[in-house]
């Protein structure tokens, strides 16, 4: 430890620090165990840390770490299994939900999931999200859409938003030329196979409850044997959108969130009441 | 009802100061330290004394990096187990 | 209990699938293998409870293939050569991250959308790589359809104990004729041990959990995988190669050839010795590992080497690097779907290493 991190310990510990409180009975919030100590290399204020801790949060509550596999995409989420300690399976660019299918066929008792972003799962992949869809593989697919491409560097993505700029739309998104966003979670919505199709973000604490109560949901029926179940989240992208961590959450907000309004897509449970 | 009594602990070296956690606060308990980190960070404190240990900074932590305690009294212990989300959606289906 | 049955070859490839105790396949249709596809479709499932599924491409096929190859089942594919070059990135995938599976390829005559008809033309997609970076496939060509039966449980056993994909090297022809063929008795499905090791089945408390990847993004860790692949590769070659030498102890002249078109040859040299000239045949069983050492022991005794194969010269670079020289090494192919008549051969032989028709 370096010296001014020690003289700002210091500081932390006599001026604010209430022993008294910081105790084991007190504890109500800490990170989980599924979530491994290994650093996340996500850029500042990205969402992918929070649905990781989210995934791992769920996969502890429901007790399920010794039945759980799930597949990484290629994107920034790629290294998804360096941090969660489940058993994870690396897919090739789109084709997360074919891996996770062949997974799910040969060990139908577990719990498997795919974690894709929008490239991955909207673009290059879409035949494969489609059809595990259609066919209502008994798997949860975990979609976060940023509305760009991450890794390689904030290239336009299907689901970049009119107008947005991105390294390969640098006036703008026109859709006249380069088609209107790809609303794939409407799409999958109207297929027979998904059970429970839903759309959340993380960018407020209430929000991060309820993705998490989401993929809960997506997990539990899962063990019921009833469908897919997809649910999007929308995130951010500081580095790409060129913001800082709270402009991009207001920009999500502000933008995105009116053009991918939040809720539940499909939820036969809720209809039941 | 009499304001809940928390605290946090920061992972300062998990901590990429983004100040999702400053926002999210409603106590506005916490600030940008003006010490970095090893990662070269400039990390984020908790500087006043108002937590309620209400989760809202380490829901929004990308990082995991936040630990969050409350101290619990006997009322509060039987009707909440806030933490267990598994425990809210037992009621929904109940009900 | 063996079994002696008439079948196409498609179909005692699918039968010995399942007779292998074979957990999973998932394929799409392409002609001329859609056979394999259809036998497992109405067979497997009632009888010993395999997967099957009809993907949505060939690319998913690969990639649901990677996934449950990656749990340590016993997992196929079959396709034809479109349909092949479609799984390519997923079968360097496969390769990369060590995961046992079998592919098959019924091959059919290219480029492009090509012909329907058999062809060898996918020897270099297969024995070179097909798909990106250094990586091998074991490649086993039958030539009967009884190969094609015995090889999906000899592919399998390969698969497993080198952890490396194994592609089934087949053609047309030998996919939609119909021969005798002895079945196996039925294999149990049963889970191989020890992958906790390695595959991903949910990570029990006492071990760290396994991650089924070909990434490594620092340079001397991707070095590292590739020497041990190279290793692996080598060792397979020492360990592996499977030929069958055709009445070649007192050969004169060799004929090369792999598949279907070995049993061609093999009539031709039979023609030929009865024209008096002394011919054998080399068929390499295994077209990686390559029996180098072996065609290049029967160089020495011979006074030249055909090749035939039904492309324009694939194999034939492998003949003359084992060669290296000794003799010359002619070849002979017929390409987009055409078979060659054994008469056509040994006209090819006596015109190109005797100047002529004997």
């Amino acid at each position: 430890m370096n010296e001014k991190t020690m003289l700002d310990d210091d500081h932390y510990e006599n001026v604010i620090r209430e022993e008294s409180v910081c105790t084991s009975e007190n504890l109500v919030y800490e990170r989980p165990e599924t979530l491994l100590d290994t650093p996340l290399h996500y850029c500042p204020g990205c969402g992918h840390g929070v649905v990781h801790r989210i995934i791992a949060e769920v996969v502890d509550e429901l007790g399920i770490q010794e039945e759980t596999i799930g597949v990484a995409p290629v994107g920034c989420a790629v290294f998804a299994y360096n941090y969660l300690n489940i058993d994870m399976s690396e897919a090739a660019h789109g084709r997360a939900s074919a891996v996770a299918t062949g997974i799910k066929r040969v060990l139908p008792e577990k719990y498997v999931f795919s974690y894709q972003g929008d490239g991955d799962l909207a673009a290059i992949g879409t035949g494969e999200t489609i059809h595990t869809c259609n066919r209502g593989e008994n798997l949860l697919i975990i979609f976060i859409n940023n509305g760009i491409y991450g890794m390689t560097g904030g290239q336009m993505a299907p689901t970049t938003l009119p107008g947005m700029k991105s390294t390969t739309s640098p006036f703008g998104r026109d859709v006249k030329s380069m088609g209107a966003p790809l609303k794939i979670t409407d799409l999958v919505a109207q297929l027979p196979g998904t059970y429970y199709v839903t759309r959340q973000s993380v960018h407020k604490p209430a929000n991060v409850r309820k993705t998490k109560k989401a993929i809960l949901k997506g997990f539990q029926f899962q063990k019921e044997n009833k469908g897919t179940c997809f649910v999007e989240v929308v995130s951010n992208c500081p580095s790409n959108w060129k913001m800082t961590p709270l402009e991009s959450n207001k920009f999500l907000e502000d933008q995105m969130l009116p053009f991918y309004p939040l809720g539940d897509l499909k939820n036969p449970e809720r209809k039941e009441k | 009802m009499a304001k809940a009594k928390g605290d946090i602990v920061i992972d300062i070296e998990r901590c990429k100061g983004c100040e999702l956690c400053i926002e999210a606060c409603p106590q506005d308990a916490l600030e940008v330290s003006r010490q970095v980190n090893k990662k070269g960070y400039l990390y984020i404190v908790k500087v006043e004394d108002t937590c309620t240990g209400c989760e809202s900074c380490a829901l929004v932590c990308p990082e995991g990096g936040v630990t969050v305690y409350r101290v619990q009294n006997k009322k509060k212990t039987q009707v909440a187990q806030v933490k267990n989300i598994t425990s809210d959606i037992n009621i929904t289906v109940k009900e | 209990m063996k079994e002696l049955k008439l079948m196409k070859g498609n179909e005692a490839l699918a039968e010995a699938a399942i007779r292998a105790g074979c957990d999973a396949y998932f394929g799409y249709p392409i002609t001329p293998q859609s056979e394999v596809l259809e036998y497992l479709s109405r067979e497997a499932e009632n009888r010993t409870g395999m997967v099957i599924l009809q993907a949505e491409s060939e690319v998913a096929s690969i990639n649901m293939v990677y996934g449950a190859a990656g749990t340590g089942k016993k997992v196929m594919t079959s396709s034809s050569s479109p349909g092949v070059s479609l799984m390519q990135e997923g079968i360097s995938y496969i390769a990369c991250a060590e995961l046992p599976c079998l592919l098959v390829n019924v091959n059919r005559g290219g480029p492009g959308l090509g012909t329907i008809q058999p062809s060898q033309g996918d020897y270099f997609q297969t024995v070179k790589g097909g798909g990106h970076g250094d990586y091998k496939l074991i490649v086993l060509a039958p030539s009967t359809v009884q190969e094609m039966a015995d090889f999906v449980d000899e592919g399998f056993e390969l698969a497993f104990k080198y952890r490396n994909p194994v592609m089934i090297l087949s053609d047309g022809a030998l996919g939609q004729m119909m021969e005798k063929v002895e079945l196996q008795a039925q294999k149990e499905r049963v889970t191989m041990p020890g992958l906790d090791a390695w595959a991903t089945i949910g990570k029990p408390v006492n071990r760290d959990h396994n991650v089924i990847t070909s990434l490594h993004i620092q340079p001397d860790k991707m070095e590292e995988i590739n020497i041990h692949l190279q290793k692996k590769y080598r060792t397979i070659e020492e360990n592996e190669i499977r030929v069958e030498m055709i009445n070649c102890d007192d050969a004169e002249y060799i004929i090369t050839a792999y598949g279907l078109v070995a049993r061609i040859c093999t009539k031709a040299a039979e023609l030929a010795r009865d024209k008096g000239i002394k011919v054998g045949v080399i068929r390499p069983i295994t077209l990686f590992p390559f029996p180098i050492n072996e065609i290049a022991e029967a160089a020495g005794k011979v006074k030249g080497i055909l090749d035939v194969e039904m492309n324009a010269g694939q194999m034939v670079e492998d003949v003359r690097l084992s060669v290296n020289g000794k003799v010359p090494v002619e070849f002979y192919g017929r390409m987009g779907g055409i078979v060659p008549t054994p008469e056509e051969i040994l006209e090819a032989f006596e015109e190109k290493l005797l100047g002529g028709a004997k």
